[in-house]
């Protein structure tokens, strides 16, 4: 199994997403002037500040060649984690509901945070038990995750709410306390916090993160 | 032609950097300001006057948090 790791300029996650994902399967960069997904079983789109957030975050990073293959590989039901800055993008590319907003404490954050597992049936939680606390760092400082009542009771509904940040936990304001979602169909995942700088205890105390790595692996 | 289009967060979703703005304004002396929102400025010049609207629904705003308003000059 290989997962596929977008680079763009700007991006700075992207080398911990691939020795995260490398802990559990085969990993390579994928850069974003690339078509190619190089046979990527899975695609991760990492964190950073992709063409320097310009316009919004994640804006153009959008329509790069990379990511049209992504939107492509995700429309025919491959696996796509969106991590921060990644997790942007996939707003900006419409392959998630919502949009993410400047955080409501007015700061850059970087702290652990505990998350509370809401779905654990999917293909990126399916290792996590129902109701597990995932502790994980997070670091943004537009973060605030939003979208309309309306879409927000239908991805309620259908299990497309996937992370919530632990009560307490919510720095940034997001709506229903929300910070990873799903699409409709459960193949394209984002989220705010860095599950790559979780993945071994001796560094941030938690090795929670592989646990979204494994799932992958698991259901690509 | 040149466009000038205004990209401003849509009314009812909380607005930080209007805020931060607005607790700084009275430090400086100055009074009675509410309602403070900060936005952004996109100017350009552009040959099709009709191509600026589907750039904003595309690329310059994102019309689920921003609501955009284009002037001609």
């Amino acid at each position: 199994m290989k997962f596929g790791v977008l680079q763009f300029p700007g991006s700075c996650d992207e080398v911990d997403a691939l020795e995260a994902a490398r802990r559990v399967a085969d990993a390579e960069l994928i850069w974003h002037a690339n078509r190619d997904l190089k046979g990527a079983d899975a695609i991760v789109v990492p964190g950073g500040f992709s063409y320097g957030d310009y316009l919004r975050a994640g804006a153009i990073a959008r329509f790069a060649p990379a990511m049209e293959a992504v939107i492509e590989f995700a429309r025919e039901g491959g696996l796509v984690l969106g991590i921060c800055n990644g997790f942007q993008v996939l707003c900006e590319a419409r392959l998630l509901p919502g949009a993410l907003l400047p955080n409501s404490n007015r700061r850059f954050t970087f702290r652990q945070v505990q998350l509370e597992v809401l779905n654990s049936g999917g293909a990126f939680t399916r290792t996590c038990a129902l109701g597990e606390r995932l502790s994980i760092p997070a670091k943004h400082s537009w973060g605030r995750y939003h979208a309309d009542e309306r879409t927000l009771r239908a991805m309620d509904e259908s299990g497309q709410i996937v992370l919530r940040y632990a009560e307490g936990e919510n720095f940034n304001g997001s709506l229903h306390d929300i910070a990873g979602v799903s699409n409709e169909a459960g193949n394209v995942f984002g989220l705010m916090p860095h599950p790559e700088h979780a993945v071994d205890v001796s560094v941030g105390g938690s090795a929670d993160g592989l646990k979204i790595f494994n799932s992958m692996r698991m259901a690509a | 032609m040149r466009a000038r289009v205004l990209i401003r967060p849509k009314r009812g979703i909380l607005d930080p950097q209007g805020e931060a703005v607005q607790r700084a304004l009275p430090a400086l002396g100055f009074e009675g300001v509410a309602n403070v929102n900060v936005g952004r400025l996109v100017e350009l010049d552009v040959e099709d006057a009709a191509q600026v609207e589907p750039m904003c629904e595309k690329l310059l705003a994102n019309p689920l948090v921003e609501d955009y308003e284009i002037v001609f000059e």
